[in-house]
Formats: C-alpha cells, sequence, structure tokens
C-alpha cells in the first residue's frame, strides 16, 4: 500500500529525514516511536505533502501511484488522512461547511454525485457517535477554542467521516487524559478495517496499549533504527530512549 | 491634470451661477445653511492629501472631471420600478428608490408603515414637516470641519427623510435604493436625515446602484438622531462600478439608553471613502460600527471613523475587515475620543486586513485620545495573508487549493457579515461576499444594463 525508498528531507538546509525505509501493507497498523527531534512529525507531514519541506532523494508510492507529485488534496483523495499534532483552529468556518466540503470532493474524486443535505446530516451523526464527539463542538467554527482532547477527538471524527485508506496519526496521544485517549483509540479500532492501514506517530507507549500495532519502528535521527514486534514498545517504555542513542553512537 | 484650485474656483462658479436654482424649491432653513455652507467650503475647498486626514485617499483625479450637476429634479423617462426589482424576494422590505440622489417622483406608496412614519425626500420634508426638519437638519454634519461636508450643503437639493415617531417599531427594514441612471457623466450630490424618536426601532438598508457605465460621482451626507431608548439599524451596501466615486459621510448622534448598529459593507466602487462620525451624547449608548471592504485591481477604499464619547457609561464596538487584492489600496482610521468626565467608558476597535497580492496595500491607523481616567478601551489592528497553515489543513482533507483559499477568506469577512441583524439580509450578503470573492460579478439587481466593468 505505502511504500517509502531511502527518503530524504531538508529544511532549510538541515537535513531531518536521511534515508526512510518504509513498507505498509493492507490491515496493518505500524507505530513510529523515537525521541523528540527524530523526525517523527517531519515524516507525517512530508506524507500529507506539506510543502515546507525538500525531498532532496528517494520515492515514495502508495498504491502504486507517485505520492511526492500529488498535491496535498489529491493525497487526501487517494485515502491519505493525516491525524495532525496540532490541529488548527479556523474561525468562520463551520465544521458542517467544512465535511461537507471535504466528503463531495472525495465523492467527486469517485465519480459520485455529492451527499444530499439530509444524507450528509445522517452521515454525519453516525460518525459523530461513533468517536463520542458532541454536536456542540460540531457546530462550532473548525476547532475554534477546543481543549486539547476536543481537537484529537475532532481529528478522529475527520477521519471517520473520510474513511481514508492510510491514516497518519500524529502524536494524536499528547495532551489526551485517559478518557479522551480511551475515546480515540476507541474510535482508532473501530474504524480499521482489513483494507485499511493506520500509522500511529508516538513518543510514549500509552496510547499503543489500546491501539495494538503489528510492527513498532523506531526513528532515531532521521534513520528508521530498529524494527520489531509489539513487545519494543514496552521495551522503549521501561527503559527510555538512552540505550538507543548510545547504540547509534550519540 | 486640474489643479485643486481650478476645482474649488469650478465649484464657486457652479454655486454662484446656479444660485438661484439652488434656492429654488429649498425651504428657507435649508438656504441658510446653505450660504454658511459655501462660505465653509470657500475656506476649507476639497480635501487633498495634505489634510491629515485625507493623507492616504487622493480626491483630485475624482474630481478633475467634467461632470454633469443637476440642480433640479430631472424627470425620469422610464419607470424606475419596473427597472429595478430587488432579486431578493425574501427581503421584505419597505422600498423606495433614489434616482441621481433624488427622491424618485414615482415611488410606490409605502402602505405597510405604522401610522406616522414618515419616507419622503428631504425638499418635501422641509416643507411639511419644518417642525421635525429644522430641529435636526445641518445639526450634525458640521461644515466648518469638512470641506466634503461643506460642499454637500452647499449644493444640497434632495435625498431622504425618514421619520420614527416616539414608541412605534417598525418590523420591516427600510430600503432606499439610489439609482444612478444617466447618459452624461455626473455629479450627484445626496443629503439625508433620519429621525428616530424615543423608544423606537427602525432597520435602514441603503444601496447604491450604477445602472450606466457612465463616470459617477456621489457626494453624499447623511445625519442620524436617534433618541433616547431607540433601536436603529444602518446598512449600507456600495455597489457601484469601478469607474465610479463614492463620497458617503455619515453623522449618527445618540442619546441615553440607545442602540445603534452600522454595517458598511464596500463591494465595489473605483474610489470609496467613508466617513462615519458617532457622538455618544448622553449615558448609556451601545453603538456598533462595523465594516467591510473587498477591494481588487485599482480600486481604493478609505474609512475614517470617528466615535465620540461625550458622556459617561457608554459602550463602543468598532470592527472593520477587508480583503485586499491586486492593486488594490486602502486605508482605516480609527478615532476614538473619550472626553473628560466619560468615565466608565468601554470602547473597543479593531480593523483586519487580508492582502493577497504584493502589491495590495493598507494603511491603517487606530487613534484613541482618553481623557478620562476610568475607562477600558481596547484598538488593534492586522495587516496579515492567508493563514498558510489553515490552508494546509483544509487542503489535507481534500478540498483544492482554490476552495480552500476561497473558504478562509469567506471566513474572514463573515465574522462582520454576522453582525447584521437582518436574517435575509445576512444570506444575502453572504451570497454576495461570496460571488465578490470568486470574482464573479456581485450586482444584486435584475436590471439588464448592470455594468460590469
Amino acid at each position: 500500500m505505502l511504500s517509502i525508498k531511502n527518503l530524504h528531507v531538508s529544511i532549510e538546509g538541515k537535513d531531518i529525514l536521511k534515508g526512510i525505509n518504509l513498507d505498509v501493507k493492507p490491515g496493518e497498523v505500524h507505530a513510529i516511536m523515537g525521541p523528540n527531534g527524530a523526525g517523527k512529525s517531519t515524516l507525517a507531514s512530508v506524507l500529507a505533502g506539506r510543502d515546507l519541506f525538500n525531498v532532496t532523494e528517494g520515492e515514495v508510492s502508495f498504491q502504486g501511484k507517485d505520492l511526492l507529485d500529488m498535491e496535498p488534496e489529491d493525497r487526501a483523495k487517494e485515502g491519505i488522512f493525516l491525524g495532525f499534532q496540532y490541529p488548527i483552529e479556523i474561525p468562520g468556518v463551520s465544521t458542517v461547511n467544512f465535511m461537507k466540503t471535504a466528503v463531495n470532493e472525495h465523492r467527486k474524486y469517485k465519480g459520485l454525485d455529492p451527499l444530499s443535505a439530509s444524507d450528509f446530516l445522517k452521515l454525519m451523526r453516525e460518525k459523530k457517535s461513533l468517536v463520542e464527539i458532541d454536536s456542540k463542538l460540531t457546530n462550532r467554527s473548525v476547532n475554534e477554542g477546543f481543549s486539547g482532547g476536543e481537537k484529537k477527538k475532532n481529528e478522529i471524527f475527520q477521519m471517520a467521516m473520510l474513511e481514508p485508506k492510510l491514516a497518519v496519526l500524529d502524536e494524536t496521544d499528547s495532551g489526551l487524559d485517559i478518557d479522551a485517549l480511551r475515546v480515540v483509540a476507541n474510535g482508532v479500532n473501530k474504524l480499521k478495517t482489513r483494507d485499511n492501514a493506520t500509522i500511529v506517530i508516538t513518543h510514549y507507549q500509552r496510547l499503543l496499549d489500546y491501539i495494538v500495532p503489528d510492527v513498532v519502528h523506531v526513528l532515531y535521527d532521521g534513520r528508521i533504527v530498529k524494527t520489531a514486534g509489539k513487545e519494543l514498545a514496552l521495551e522503549l517504555e521501561e527503559k527510555g530512549y538512552d540505550w538507543i542513542k548510545e547504540e547509534n553512537g550519540k | 491634470m486640474a489643479d485643486i484650485n481650478t476645482i474649488n474656483k469650478d465649484f464657486a462658479d457652479l454655486f454662484n451661477q446656479g444660485n438661484e436654482l439652488l434656492l429654488e424649491g429649498s425651504s428657507d432653513v435649508m438656504n441658510e445653511t446653505r450660504k454658511n455652507a459655501f462660505q465653509d467650503f470657500a475656506k476649507l475647498g476639497v480635501p487633498t492629501r495634505a489634510n491629515e486626514n485625507y493623507k492616504y485617499t487622493n480626491l483630485i483625479p475624482a474630481f478633475d472631471h467634467p461632470y454633469n450637476v443637476n440642480l433640479r429634479y430631472q424627470q425620469v423617462d422610464v419607470d424606475l420600478n419596473e427597472i429595478f426589482q430587488c432579486d431578493v424576494p425574501e427581503l421584505d422590505t419597505n422600498m423606495v428608490l433614489l434616482t441621481n440622489g433624488w427622491y424618485y417622483g414615482n415611488n410606490k406608496e409605502l402602505t405597510e408603515l405604522p401610522k406616522g412614519v414618515i419616507v419622503c425626500g428631504v425638499q418635501e420634508a422641509a416643507e411639511k414637516y419644518p417642525e421635525i426638519f429644522n430641529a435636526h437638519y445641518g445639526k450634525y454634519a458640521k461644515t466648518d470641519d469638512d470641506g466634503l461636508v461643506a460642499l454637500n450643503t452647499a449644493l444640497a437639493k434632495d435625498g431622504f427623510f425618514i421619520y420614527v415617531p416616539k414608541g412605534v417599531v417598525i418590523e420591516k427594514p427600510i430600503q432606499v435604493v439610489n439609482l444612478l441612471r444617466s447618459d452624461r457623466d455626473l455629479m450627484a450630490t445626496q443629503r439625508n436625515l433620519i429621525v428616530v424618536e424615543e423608544n423606537a426601532q427602525a432597520k435602514i438598508i441603503v444601496c447604491d446602484h450604477t445602472l450606466t457605465h457612465h463616470k459617477y460621482l456621489t457626494n453624499s451626507v447623511t445625519e442620524v438622531n436617534v433618541a433616547k431608548n431607540a433601536i436603529f439599524d444602518l446598512y449600507t451596501l456600495q455597489n457601484q462600478h469601478l469607474n465610479s466615486v463614492i463620497l458617503n459621510s455619515t453623522y449618527i448622534r445618540q442619546e441615553s439608553n440607545s442602540n445603534v448598529l452600522s454595517n458598511t459593507i464596500s463591494l465595489y466602487g473605483g474610489t470609496i471613502r467613508n466617513n462615519h462620525h458617532v457622538i455618544l451624547d448622553e449615558e448609556h449608548c451601545e453603538n456598533n460600527t462595523f465594516g467591510m471592504y473587498l477591494m481588487d485591481r485599482d480600486q481604493h477604499v478609505d474609512n475614517f471613523t470617528s466615535i465620540d464619547h461625550a458622556k459617561p457609561n457608554c459602550l463602543s464596538n468598532e470592527h472593520f475587515k477587508g480583503v485586499m487584492d491586486d492593486q488594490a489600496s486602502g486605508a482605516f482610521a480609527g478615532r476614538i475620543f473619550v472626553r473628560r468626565d466619560a468615565q466608565q467608558t468601554q470602547a473597543y476597535q479593531s480593523n483586519n486586513n487580508l492582502l493577497l497580492s504584493n502589491d495590495a496595500v493598507i494603511n491603517t491607523k487606530p487613534q484613541l485620545v482618553i481623557d478620562a481616567d476610568d475607562v477600558k478601551c481596547s484598538h488593534g489592528a492586522t495587516v496579515g495573508q492567508m493563514d498558510e497553515d489553515a490552508l494546509f489543513y483544509l487542503r489535507a482533507r481534500g478540498i483544492d487549493e482554490k476552495e480552500a483559499r476561497q473558504m478562509l477568506m469567506f471566513a474572514f469577512a463573515h465574522e462582520i457579515i454576522e453582525k447584521i441583524r437582518v436574517e435575509p439580509l445576512k444570506e444575502r450578503i453572504d451570497e454576495l461576499v461570496d460571488k465578490r470573492l470568486r470574482g464573479e460579478i456581485s450586482k444584486c439587481n435584475t436590471c439588464a444594463i448592470a455594468c460590469n466593468h
């Protein structure tokens, strides 16, 4: 589904990613862990198409298509979803209008007619209950005045609405209390099918108690330095990242 | 190009040579006011950029043009009621028309107005209702301060007059549509007076439309007095063409516990200057002054506002927002005076601008003069570009860049639109603004000869 080969990325001349290789197959959950500054969020942003970064080398294909060649909106419509670490507040744009526009853009891309107002509201209701998000929130402007937890729930709500093939969740657990964490993780688990995949980017093992990964990668200094099963997350939780740093000569 | 002295001299000649026509049909009070106004104009002249208040708007090119001036009501050769039909059926209003600044002679009778409400031309009001008219005419728009006001008062013949008696609530908004329609380039002088008595309520929508492609210069002055406990809304919709000059001065005086909301929306026009003056002349007034401007190409807009807290315990909120594209230029000046004894004043002001191109220019100048010590005041001005993070967020959900930009611009403007207290008008303006931001023509009349320069 997703294949990253030797990906090098820099920002303002500084190398951030120094040769990433990663393969994700349908139905899999991958966790990418690593200390601050390792390049985790950069990887997520590059996959979604943020143009702040320069890809200097390597390739990324998604379902056989060259991902790096696509505009962010086309990547989204191809089925990539980025759950933002810091969701943006957009005053004046209502969540309803935002989601309606997005859902219909996706439908248009697939050659489907736009949803009628009532079908759209029905879909909203259904997905809202899935992620336990309050109508009070979806009736407001996008993320405006939301708490950290509400913003993250809203990311998962949007994911539910758009039904991506590959969700990249960037530090979705940061700033979440245990209840919100459970809600967010439940949402992700409920949306999981045999055909879609998830990349969970996290600093802590905590989230992985709820979203159980098939594969855990450790990203350090722009490279994936370790890949193993879910037990690796527990080991990291116990020992921290220092041993990784030592192993890699720092 | 003519210099300012030639322009001023031309007006002096017009005043002297046209004196007989100017006096004809106007009441003694109007003519007495006219005489003094002309003396003031002779001193002040058309404001130039040497005048600090007009630093960002050069009026010389606007005035340096051979305009036709009508000092007498011109019969209209068609039925304007037929030509102009507002295409907003759900915007149910009491509508009257003006033609080139004059109250249209064939206006349909407004049958649904509550008893005692008067809607007519200024000339007619001066004659038929001298007690009301004389008590207010020329009392708020002072001619010794601004050359445009002096010029307007010197040349004033007609405009609209609205009177809302004590305790009367007009449910349906009154819509005044000024149609500029001429076969020659034209300068129109329009003088309006609105009197809202104690406990009365009224909402007035003023629209300007150009029906031909000729160059128009409109110099209008509107005086408003809002008495105790009255609630008054004034919506001004400026939608002309790129070859027009809109000079619009509004003077609002508020008495105790009155509540006023004004919203000035500039969608289209070559050069637009809005002077908006409010005096909170008694205690416990609330004033809301809002405005929005969407400018592109070579358009120019200048909103010059002043809110005078003359008495204690009043609240004012002022918010102007603008979207500027291409080579458009603009200015905002927001003066707030808090006079010495106006304690417990709350005065808030902000001006936000979104610049979409490298060549668009905005000058914004908040100016607070506070002579009382127990007040809450704030002001803020921002000039920025499109929020790239927000843009990416929308695109990352599958919304294409153009649409995402449109959503963000619209959201920016919508903050001002949502302050409109007439629901169908709000929806209509939303629609117009959306179209305007998409670069589609935003004419809101069905006229076949609507100009789209």
